[in-house]
């Protein structure tokens, strides 16, 4: 069964096409990797696909509900890692776990129960009482995964989750992400840049390049299709060798300026 | 209201009194500004003031400066929106699966919260310089004014920040709307014997009303029916309250 579809779904801004004319399903309990370099349309993919961004034309069915009607029904169903930070710095751990929890209506005892359970897991629990401001990228991230599974999504999807993290902690994360992928049979939807992740967690990769899908298939079928030893070798004969100069939207660069200001 | 919606709207209240707790810098530095307003203006007009005829000026002041903090915590905590946008946090309360306006009436009234207590302090301070209500049993209905004058600029703040992208703007609504809200709203000079232009514009401005309950309330003298003060600005924050969600309920992030 096909818990994520997606017909001919395009998205224009002004005069640039950023997703053009995508179809692709995803089926449930499967890992699912979205590759393709900067400014290739995942991450505008993705916001249509949570409720954040209108299409300009095409269908999408999550979980069986339509993003555009059935907003509350959506957002129930999946739970997000950004690419940037979605949390709340001046909170400390555990009260950004109860804020997202109160939204989702989980009740006191569930509340408490899975929120230990998940810090946990994430080796966060000891840290709960400190403020995000004081932790570092690695347990930032560790801490959004925990928050995005508190009320048990169905979906799962994770922008770029490891960018920029040490190996061991890229390894532990995708412990703990395989681990509530075979637990609970959550639908994983990842997209990233380091394809030893994509070749080593996802059951199906799928390149996108300029809006459009330019190869699906697992590892081993991309590898064989372009007769080509390893992943990246693959991916780099179908999206090419140039590199891609992602033109940063109002927000990106604001958050580039900001960084430099940032005292921290 | 069901339970849910109640939980929503706590929450979110409960997230902006935390975060103005713990920067106690900032409670100390939206402090200064009235401070300076009372001791410049009271003690460097007062005498003048009395001179005219006019009484003591501190007395009148007061609910002026009043008034004034609340207006800037309350726009500040409105525009801090596109802080949350701007660190990331905002998307975490747009996937959630709850009402816009829940979001939107929780973010309101823990701005309105900050500012009243941020008006009640700087009440405090009058007290402290020597300004003396004139009716005690009155102060329970100085509070609602401050409670609707923050609800008012909390939401007006809101709306206006639903429609930025960034911090550039903001240098732009203090300098157009804050402090042009705040000289031509009757806080620093009565409006019954100025000129008439400038009685007419400070008519359509709601902090006017904002101020002269205020002023009816804490220091006995007034320009309009307190009960007009009431109205106008209840009324102009329910139409505003309703705009704000709907200007909220359109950002893609």
């Amino acid at each position: 069964m096909a818990i994520i579809k997606v017909l001919n779904l395009t998205k224009k801004f002004h005069h640039t096409l950023a997703v053009d004319n995508l179809s692709f399903s995803v089926k449930k309990g499967e890992v699912f990797a979205f590759l393709g370099p900067n400014g290739a349309g995942k991450t505008t993919t993705i916001r249509m696909l949570t409720t954040l961004l209108k299409p300009t034309s095409g269908k999408i069915s999550i979980n069986s509900f339509d993003p555009l009607t059935q907003k509350d029904q959506v957002r129930k169903s999946f739970g997000i890692v950004f690419q940037d930070s979605s949390l709340d710095e001046e909170l400390t751990a555990l009260e950004n776990m109860e804020f997202h929890a109160v939204l989702y209506q989980l009740d006191r005892q569930t509340r408490r129960q899975r929120i230990e359970g998940l810090l946990k897991i994430v080796d966060l629990w000891d840290r709960r009482n400190d403020l995000v401001k004081t932790y570092s990228g690695g347990m930032r991230r560790r801490l959004e995964i925990a928050r995005g599974l508190l009320h048990h999504p169905t979906i799962f999807f994770l922008d770029e989750p490891t960018l920029g993290l040490d190996p061991q902690t890229r390894n532990t994360i995708w412990e703990q992400i395989s681990q509530l992928n075979r637990k609970y049979r959550t639908t994983i939807f990842f997209s990233t840049h380091y394809l030893e992740e994509a070749e080593k967690m996802a059951s199906r990769i799928a390149i996108i390049d300029h809006g459009q899908i330019v190869a699906l298939g697992t590892a081993r079928e991309l590898k064989t299709q372009t007769k080509t030893k390893s992943l990246e070798a693959a991916y780099l004969k179908i999206t090419g060798k140039h590199i891609r100069e992602e033109s940063a939207d109002h927000l990106a660069q604001m958050r580039l300026r900001m960084g430099h200001h940032k005292k921290r | 209201m069901k339970t849910n919606q109640l939980n929503t709207i706590y929450i979110m209240w409960l997230r902006q009194i935390k975060r103005y707790w713990r920067s106690k810098s900032r409670i100390i530095g939206s402090i200064g500004q009235p401070l300076l307003f009372l001791v410049a203006m009271g003690f460097g007009l007062g005498p003048m003031y009395a001179k005219a005829g006019g009484g003591s000026y501190l007395d009148f002041l007061s609910p002026g400066i009043i008034g004034q903090a609340i207006l800037f915590m309350a726009v500040f905590n409105g525009v801090e929106l596109i802080w949350d946008r701007q660190f990331g946090f905002l998307k975490e309360t747009l996937v959630a699966p709850v009402s816009r306006l829940e979001i939107v009436l929780g973010r309101v009234l823990g701005g309105t919260t900050i500012s009243v207590f941020q008006g009640i302090i700087v009440f405090f301070l009058t007290l402290i310089l020597g300004f003396r209500p004139q009716n005690l049993a009155l102060l329970p209905l100085s509070l609602v004014f401050m409670f609707l004058i923050a609800l008012f600029y909390t939401t007006l703040g809101t709306a206006i920040a639903s429609l930025m992208e960034d911090f550039h703007g903001f240098q732009l609504i203090m300098n157009f709307l804050v402090m042009p809200t705040f000289f031509l709203s009757g806080a620093l000079f009565p409006l019954d014997n100025t000129a008439s232009v400038l009685t007419t514009i400070a008519k359509f401005n709601p902090l006017t009303y904002g101020i002269d309950g205020l002023r009816q309330t804490l220091a006995n003298t007034a320009v309009f029916n307190l009960s007009l003060d009431i109205l106008v600005l209840t009324v102009l924050s329910g139409i505003l309250l309703m705009v704000s969600s709907y200007l909220f309920s359109k950002i893609e992030a």
